[in-house]
């Protein structure tokens, strides 16, 4: 069986592909009837072992949209608060016959040993600080779909690139898609052997902003200051905040893309968040249209189109 | 999949005995462009001067059907004929017997189809699937006046009550055999090949083909586009 | 098999085994002791005596492991001190010292005790207990060192393994109170600010699996300011698994400037690097982390220069279910005893690194000098206790935990190819091993 567990696993074709089935997809969102028989008589299970409304309802709606029947397990209320392993979990929707399961973990990895474990195919909805696939994936067709290409486009990723999963499957999946990536973050925010991934890095924000095609803004939580990542969330707003100063450095058809939960007045202002070339809510709508693509190449053949083996 | 390039459908390139010599053109340009034609004035005939007609390909070889039908139709009556394609990938019937497959593209002319006559378009009518695909996803479309069928070739073998409002040419075949149509458009020539079953090709691809056709002993779930 | 004073009934004639891989010579035991070696061990030995072919076989003299963990008292289910034994002596070890990190803490001369009798009860291995340093690990507070130190289990070895003495003037003051008996601080050198939340070595691997990395220096810095300590009190210190090249660099330097200092590294250490993290599976995960290429190489090298001292196994059994899960809710650690000396001809001695004389010295003798711990770790020769190690460096096997004496499964080697078998394990002259099976 095969599984989206991280972005390393998709050759170019195969992100084209999704891409591609993706914006065929995105049609099924602006019909009367919103659903397709495709993956009719198909069990998906969502577990989502961290709160993430936004990408467990996102997930839902793309299985519903392919007509799958759709199993919600999260962990509050359910045998995992009560103290059953990931593994026993992992047994019980296998018994259950599910063929797909979209997992959300607080650890990374989790998603590589729930695959080990079931037979269906795991989706990787976020596990720890590893990856979280199709959120890039939905950043990728979002690019693609604003600006009409990927390959040399310039993207600068701003901030918490340490901790974020965003950040790790958007410069695997932007390189082997041919973007340049440049990230951009205070260098306690970025992980010691970056020098070994495919892309540039930046400690100035201003000086990579009107060089940037797209700026994607990560989310930083006020907390890492306590742990000395920064001296005061109003130390790293200043050099690392999207304001409206620093928007005005960016060309006149650079976009603005968030993958949220947005902290406005940290990592961005208000008015950047709300101008048009803000992407924020297209990237919610576009991701349903990439999990249907995702969920269709997997779990609609025989065998998955896509993914890692 | 197998002989669905000019070079291998045409007889004179490969060396005998590789399977894509044994490929016969049926029928060859001029009779593909005369039978479009025909088709085009049977329509406007049907429906009375074709006012309310969209036509939709099936991709991906019925939708540069499509448009040829409509240029035809638009020469005529001087003015345009809705036209656009419809993929009817995720309605198929046999998607659990091959690996997830890529999309057509499907393009629905602004009219829409609501109230219209649809001319669905596709190359090759053969066991009906397709087109009860088709039918399936018009219905999650909209609702039409009425739903026709515009085939080039009709090679028999039907395993749903469906049939053609038009067909090219009707081509009695054995289950064994293959009907390919090739178009400029996509192959760079027109032409209807009619060959042997399991030509040229993988093992893996001749699986495939078994799966996914109607064969004497085997499933009967496919498609009638065999070169999908 | 039970107490050392009825050990020696039967006599052993050990034919054609290779002393310290050197030329075969026939060994006598009778007695508890070796008899004899050489021409003469036949012509000495009795009537009764057993014959124990052992053609082309490693004779080693016993192994002696300075850090295991056998789980007893408190977690029985991962290893009791019988079954660790039995595991010890399917390694060709004749001793061992038992890690504190057991529940309740072995900080009191009861519970050391306590540990040491049920080694005794065994008989399979001697077991020597380890103290902690501070009470219940805590790092707060002196455990009663003297007292274990008087106890009958005679502890020698003070380590608070699994948690650092991180506070410097504990540390100092622990360096300086075991002096009064000769003990030693063994310690498990990481920084626990700079380890916060780690998960695996800090560097490629870590950075692409999204895991909190362990940094180098946080061992590195530790070792360094022990180090000078020590030098500053005139006292032994013992760095426990080193795992880094920094680590190695810094002990040579330590020792270049004559501090008492000495070092052990892992069997998996020597072979296992952090690229096996990519597929998450927590059998990997161990403390200190598996590190990279050239961690593994500069440690080899160590080791075969004898700037590290000796090889440790920190034996980690833990339950199935603390390692089929997430890793980060895996708990660290991995088997070893059955496997060392295997490793060790891969890595050192298959390498050209060691010869089998130099194995015994860093697998026998020098851990017993460090743990001053009499009647192990001696020469094989007429007059010393008969602890003995048969080896068959010529065999070949395929690991598999399951057929393993240890109550636990979490060997990192399952399914590898390994070179050498222990055929055979006296223990003063009982054996604890024959034909490559417990007796």
């Amino acid at each position: 069986m095969r599984h989206l567990l991280s972005t390393a696993d998709l050759g170019h074709d195969e992100a084209v592909l999704i891409l591609d089935t993706a914006r065929e997809l995105a049609q099924i969102g602006e019909r009367s009837v919103k659903k397709l028989p495709t993956l009719r008589g198909r069990t998906v299970v969502n577990l989502f072992y961290e709160d993430s409304t936004r990408t467990r309802t996102s997930f839902e709606l793309a299985a519903k949209r392919l007509s799958a029947d759709v199993i919600n397990f999260s962990a509050k209320g359910s045998s995992v608060a009560k103290g059953e392993s990931l593994k026993d979990t992992a047994l019980t929707l296998q018994a259950m016959g599910a063929d797909g399961v979209v997992v959300r973990h607080g650890a990374s990895g989790a998603a590589h040993r729930l695959a080990g474990w079931v037979d269906g195919s795991v989706v990787n909805a976020g596990d720890g600080t590893h990856e979280h696939p199709t959120q890039a994936l939905l950043d990728a067709y979002t690019m693609r779909e604003r600006t009409g290409r990927l390959a040399g486009l310039r993207v600068a990723i701003v901030g918490d690139v340490l901790h974020s999963r965003v950040a790790r499957s958007n410069v695997l999946l932007l390189h082997t898609l041919g973007a340049e990536v440049t990230l951009v973050a205070p260098p306690t925010l970025v992980p010691v052997s970056v020098g070994t991934w495919p892309c540039q890095v930046s400690y100035d924000l201003d000086e990579v902003l009107p060089k940037s095609d797209v700026v994607m803004m990560l989310r930083v939580q006020a907390e890492r200051m306590n742990e000395a990542f920064f001296p005061t969330a109003r130390e790293y707003s200043r050099r690392y905040g999207l304001d409206r100063d620093r928007f005005a450095l960016m060309g006149e058809d650079a976009i603005v893309m968030h993958p949220g939960p947005m902290v406005r007045g940290m990592e961005i202002s208000a008015e950047v968040a709300d101008s048009p070339r803000a992407t924020v809510t297209r990237q919610v709508a576009n991701g349903v249209s990439v999990r249907m693509a995702v969920l269709y190449l997997l779990l609609g053949g025989s065998e998955p189109a896509i993914g890692q083996r | 999949m197998c002989a669905q390039n000019g070079a291998e459908g045409d007889p004179s390139a490969g060396p005998p005995g590789t399977g894509a010599g044994e490929l016969r053109a049926v029928l060859e340009g001029p009779e593909i462009r005369r039978a479009l034609t025909r088709i085009a004035h049977e329509v406007l005939e049907r429906t009375k001067g074709a006012e309310d007609v969209t036509l939709l390909g099936i991709p991906s070889r019925g939708a540069p059907l499509a448009r040829r039908l409509a240029e035809r139709i638009e020469r005529v009556e001087s003015r345009t004929v809705p036209c656009g394609a419809l993929d009817i990938t995720m309605y198929r019937d046999d998607l659990h017997l091959a690996p997830a497959r890529a999309l057509g593209r499907t393009d629905i002319p602004q009219e829409g189809i609501d109230g219209r006559v649809v001319v669905l378009v596709d190359d090759v009518l053969f066991s009906g699937r397709t087109v009860r695909a088709a039918l399936d996803a018009l219905n999650d479309l909209g609702r039409p006046r009425a739903v026709q069928l515009a085939v080039l070739v009709d090679r028999g073998h039907r395993e749903l009550p469906i049939r053609a409002d038009y067909v090219g040419k009707n081509l009695p075949t054995s289950l064994r055999e293959t009907v390919r149509v090739q178009l400029e458009e996509t192959d760079g020539r027109d032409a209807v090949l009619l060959g042997p079953a399991g030509g040229p090709g993988t093992p893996a691809e001749a699986l495939r083909r078994s799966a996914g056709r109607p064969g004497p002993g085997g499933e009967s779930t496919g498609s009638e586009e065999e070169n999908r | 098999m039970s107490d050392e004073n009825e050990s020696g009934g039967t006599e052993y004639l050990i034919r054609g085994a290779r002393p310290l891989g050197g030329e075969p010579a026939d060994i006598l035991v009778r007695a508890g002791e070796i008899a004899a070696v050489g021409p003469r061990a036949a012509a000495e030995a009795g009537a009764p005596a057993r014959t124990v072919q052992a053609d082309g076989m490693i004779a080693l003299p016993g192994l002696v492991d300075l850090h295991t963990h056998l789980r007893e008292p408190g977690r029985e289910d991962a290893e009791t001190v019988a079954s660790g034994c039995r595991s010890a002596a399917m390694g060709g070890f004749t001793a061992v010292h038992a890690m504190a990190n057991t529940d309740p803490v072995a900080d009191t001369a009861g519970v050391v005790e306590q540990v040491w009798r049920l080694g005794r009860d065994s008989g399979h291995c001697d077991v020597r207990p380890v103290g902690a340093v501070t009470r219940g690990l805590a790092g707060e507070r002196l455990a009663e060192l003297g007292a274990m130190a008087d106890s009958v289990a005679r502890v020698r070895v003070f380590s608070d393994d699994g948690m650092c003495v991180s506070d410097p003037l504990l540390m100092r003051r622990a360096l300086e109170y075991v002096k009064a008996f000769d003990g030693v601080v063994a310690q498990h050198a990481q920084d626990p600010r700079l380890t916060q939340g780690a998960q695996m070595n800090e560097g490629e691997v870590s950075d692409r699996l999204g895991l909190a990395g362990w940094p180098a220096v946080a061992e590195e810095a530790v070792i360094a300011r022990d180090c000078l300590l020590a030098e500053h009190v005139g006292s032994r210190l013992h760095v426990c698994h080193v795992s880094t090249k920094g680590s190695v660099e810094i002990i040579r330097w330590a020792k270049q400037r004559g501090c008492d200092v000495t070092a052990e590294v892992t069997p998996h250490h020597l072979l296992l690097t952090d690229d096996l993290v990519e597929g998450y599976d927590p059998i990997y995960k161990v403390n200190p982390p598996l590190r990279t290429a050239a961690d593994v190489h500069a440690l080899r090298e160590g080791l075969a220069d004898g700037t590290i001292d000796c090889v440790a196994t920190d034996h980690a059994p833990h339950p199935i279910e603390a390692k089929e899960t997430e890793w980060a809710n895996a708990a660290m650690g991995m088997l070893g005893l059955e496997t060392a000396l295997s490793v060790v001809q891969h890595t050192m001695v298959d390498t050209g690194l060691l010869d089998w004389a130099a194995v015994a010295d860093r697998m026998s003798a020098a851990p017993a000098r460090i743990g001053r711990l009499t009647g192990h770790g001696r020469p094989l020769a007429a007059g010393e206790p008969a602890n003995i190690a048969l080896y068959d460096a010529s065999a070949e096997r395929v690991v598999d935990p399951a057929a393993m004496e240890s109550k636990s499964t979490n060997s990192p080697y399952r399914g590898m190819r390994l070179p050498g078998r222990v055929t055979g394990t006296f223990l003063r002259g009982v054996p604890t091993v024959l034909d490559g099976k417990i007796q």
